[in-house]
């Protein structure tokens, strides 16, 4: 039966196909692209109202390479992937991680870049010190990462820790530490750092690069770094471009144009400009 | 669209109405309580009285409710001096944050509704409250507002229903109230439509109630007879009430 | 403020430019409203009545994310094929449909609030019933629903603060921007008060002069 369906189904998607790529080759391609906005270094907005970062520049770069004209723009994370769906706008770059739960709802690129994510926690509340140079990938757990986190979960028991609402690291936060700790979920990375300032919540866990400016910023020596670096898992293989599952042409082309700017060095170069570092995908 | 999972998000969102209540309830009650002796300032002949509570109202219905949310959430947090003081016990939590925002903010439009009132009251009706030797407090509390209140009902169901709404406004400040919980279930589902129209239908049944329940409340107020409130439950609210 | 004072400036821009364009869309779905409410037919009483009732029973909170996320598809589906809605468009059209709700009651008890026999009396000298409502009903329904508008318009525009929500680059989201950016909320939404206070207090002052003028004839 479904090899008679697949026979019968075959004609028509080549017909469609043929009929549909060289409409597609014709027209210079126009590609809007949201992302946060509020994510130093990965994206930020600028005091003239512009989005710029690391997931800017590359998008600009990626779409150079397609030959397609790119414009950015910003959404809140929470309602992020809705209005992909819903087409108001046809990609999203804010370092978005490629998960099994996002791949349920969006198509998603080859990862762009690898990031790293960290708890950050106010000074002075007397937590046990850990080493936050260490790190941690959550993909196999063996007894001594579980002996880890026990640790951290024990630290954090009855602190209250604010995350962003619809990140990965809210996934982790209510996993690792959902029973024992009180968890607030944010608009706005900023709005959670704010709170951090504050005081009202002891602490969070997010993208290393986003707290690191965090840090250095003019409020931000109230609070430290705690615990190992973590990644995997839940955030999966790294950073890629979410994209409407209806659009696989899009996708291909954004495929295409990571490859080359992998292979050529340009995204290492951006990483670097950036983040200080190389967070290029693995070859 | 997908009803069972309206049907599904009404359930979850359930969970929110307790947090919605308590907030809206309590700002009323709380913008009230400030209303009164301010109402009877703002509607005074001597400018001393009346003008700095105009500016109070005026200030507070001539910016946004989510500008003064945000400047008490995220603008006091940012004083140190705020920050180090007993004040921050409170300000420390959302929930107590929402609440002076929107205390604040109702007190101001409850103030405006109750002057009209005051000043529709017949000024003959002070005088011969006067006139039988009745303290300015026991006129204004006794007389008075009873009767300012009854004609302005109307007007305050309408701030009601209008708390009820602006409550909304604290799932901007972590708070999961209803619009918090359908904002955190949309995030999870990535089912927008199903999400915020189930959270329409609960908002609707609890300003439909707010709005009935006044509707009783100027019924009994208004003296109809008893052939009027034809339905025995009615009757009894009323003798209730 | 670190040059966020240009910023604030084409907020405002876009404040004005979004309650302008609802405001005066919203008072022609007020005035359709208050018509078929107060028409012969059935039909167009019931939907008139779901509509505010529906709409004023709704945070506009609600009613904007609705628009924003649902309005595509609903738009899309309507019409056939794929129909773009930007930000500034699903922020118009969501205020249009909190406006014209709150205006449609507004018109509603106004022409009520005019006696019968003027109605009559138009008739009776022979105008059409489009140059009874045109010539005689209109214009003292204005006069009556001005206060009540003045109410509503400023309402319009503090609600457009909610827009900023779903991404439109009003005052509030500058401000928003601003405040995490510089990390010095206070300074930002303070500064977004004072705006918004300055935006009311203009439309207050215009109201009242035209006010002025709709009565003079009378005294």
């Amino acid at each position: 039966m479904q090899k008679l369906m697949l026979a019968l189904a075959l004609p028509f998607a080549l017909a469609a196909t043929m009929g549909l790529a060289p409409a597609f080759a014709q027209e210079p391609m126009k590609v809007t692209i949201a992302t946060e906005g509020s994510s130093p270094p990965w994206n930020s907005t600028d005091s003239t109202g512009k989005l710029i970062g690391f997931d800017v520049d590359l998008g600009y770069e990626l779409c150079r390479r397609m030959g397609a004209t790119c414009t950015f723009v910003a959404q809140d994370w929470d309602g992020i992937i809705p209005a992909l769906t819903v087409g108001k706008y046809d990609a999203i770059m804010g370092g978005m991680s490629i998960t099994e739960k996002r791949k349920k709802t969006i198509d998603f690129s080859m990862p762009y870049a690898v990031g790293f994510n960290q708890i950050v926690m106010r000074k002075g509340l007397g937590l046990p010190p850990t080493d936050a140079k260490a790190k941690l990938n959550l993909t196999q757990m063996a007894a001594s990462k579980q002996a880890t986190i026990d640790t951290l979960r024990t630290a954090l028991s009855g602190r209250t820790l604010g995350v962003l609402r619809s990140s990965n690291s809210e996934v982790v936060v209510n996993e690792l530490f959902g029973k024992v700790a009180t968890i607030r979920s944010y608009d706005t990375n900023e709005n959670m750092t704010m709170d951090v300032a504050a005081g009202r919540v002891d602490g969070t866990l997010a993208d290393f690069f986003v707290l690191k400016t965090f840090l250095e910023s003019k409020d931000g020596d109230v609070a430290e770094f705690y615990g190992p670096m973590l990644n995997g898992g839940p955030w999966g293989p790294g950073a890629g471009i979410g994209i409407r599952k209806t659009d696989p042409q899009l996708k291909a082309a954004f495929d295409k144009a990571i490859a080359s700017a992998n292979e050529d060095g340009a995204i290492k170069a951006l990483t670097e400009k950036w983040f200080g570092m190389d967070m290029s995908p693995p070859k | 669209m997908d009803i069972a999972l309206i049907i599904e998000s009404i359930q979850t969102l359930l969970g929110g109405v307790v947090l919605t209540l308590e907030l809206t309830i309590l700002s009323l009650l709380i913008g009230f309580v400030l209303s009164v002796p301010l109402a009877f300032m703002r509607a005074s002949r001597s400018p001393w009285l009346s003008w700095p509570v105009l500016a109070y109202t005026y200030v507070f219905r001539g910016t946004p409710l989510l500008v003064q949310l945000f400047l008490i959430y995220y603008g006091l947090g940012q004083l140190a001096f705020v920050r180090e003081s007993f004040l921050w016990l409170l300000f420390r939590d959302p929930f107590y944050c929402a609440l002076l925002a929107f205390s604040l903010n109702s007190a101001a439009y409850t103030i405006e509704v109750f002057r009209g009132g005051i000043q529709s009251v017949p000024p003959g009706l002070v005088e011969a409250a006067q006139a039988i030797g009745l303290s300015p407090t026991k006129i204004s509390l006794r007389i008075v507002f009873p009767l300012a209140f009854r004609t302005v009902l109307p007007s305050y169901a309408n701030e009601v229903v209008g708390m009820i709404k602006a409550s909304s406004l604290a799932s901007t400040v972590t708070l999961l109230e209803i619009t918090g919980l359908a904002r955190k279930l949309v995030s999870e589902t990535f089912a927008p439509y199903e999400v915020f129209i189930a959270a329409g239908a609960i908002y609707l049944g609890l300003t439909f109630l707010a709005s009935r329940l006044f509707n009783l409340i100027e019924l009994h107020l208004s003296g109809a007879p008893p052939d009027k409130a034809r339905r025995p439950w009615l009757l009894k609210l009323r003798q209730a009430l | 403020m670190g040059g966020f004072q240009e910023q604030f400036l084409r907020g405002l821009e876009t404040t004005v430019l979004v309650a302008a364009i609802s405001g005066t869309l919203g008072m022609l779905v007020g005035l359709a409203g208050a018509a078929a409410k107060l028409s012969r037919f059935r039909v167009l009483r019931m939907i008139a009545d779901a509509y505010t009732t529906i709409v004023r029973g709704v945070p506009e909170l609600l009613v904007i994310l609705l628009v924003y996320f649902g309005g595509t598809a609903a738009l899309t589906a309507l019409v056939g094929s794929y129909v773009e809605v930007s930000a500034l468009w699903a922020g118009v059209f969501s205020l249009t449909v909190v406006f014209g709700a709150y205006a449609t009651e507004i018109f509603r008890g106004a022409i009520q609030a005019i006696p019968r026999g003027q109605t009559e009396a138009a008739l009776s000298i022979g105008l059409a019933p489009w140059q009874t409502w045109l010539l005689v009903i209109l214009p003292q329904m204005a006069r009556i629903a001005l206060p009540a508008l003045c109410n509503l318009w400023i309402s319009l525009l503090k609600d457009t603060s909610l827009i900023s929500i779903v991404g439109l680059s009003d005052i509030m989201r500058v401000a928003v921007v601003g405040a995490g950016s510089m990390r010095d909320p206070l300074t930002f939404y303070l500064a977004a008060s004072a705006l918004y206070l300055m935006l009311t207090s203009v439309s207050l002052l215009t109201f009242r002069l035209v006010e002025r003028r709709m009565l003079a004839p009378l005294h």
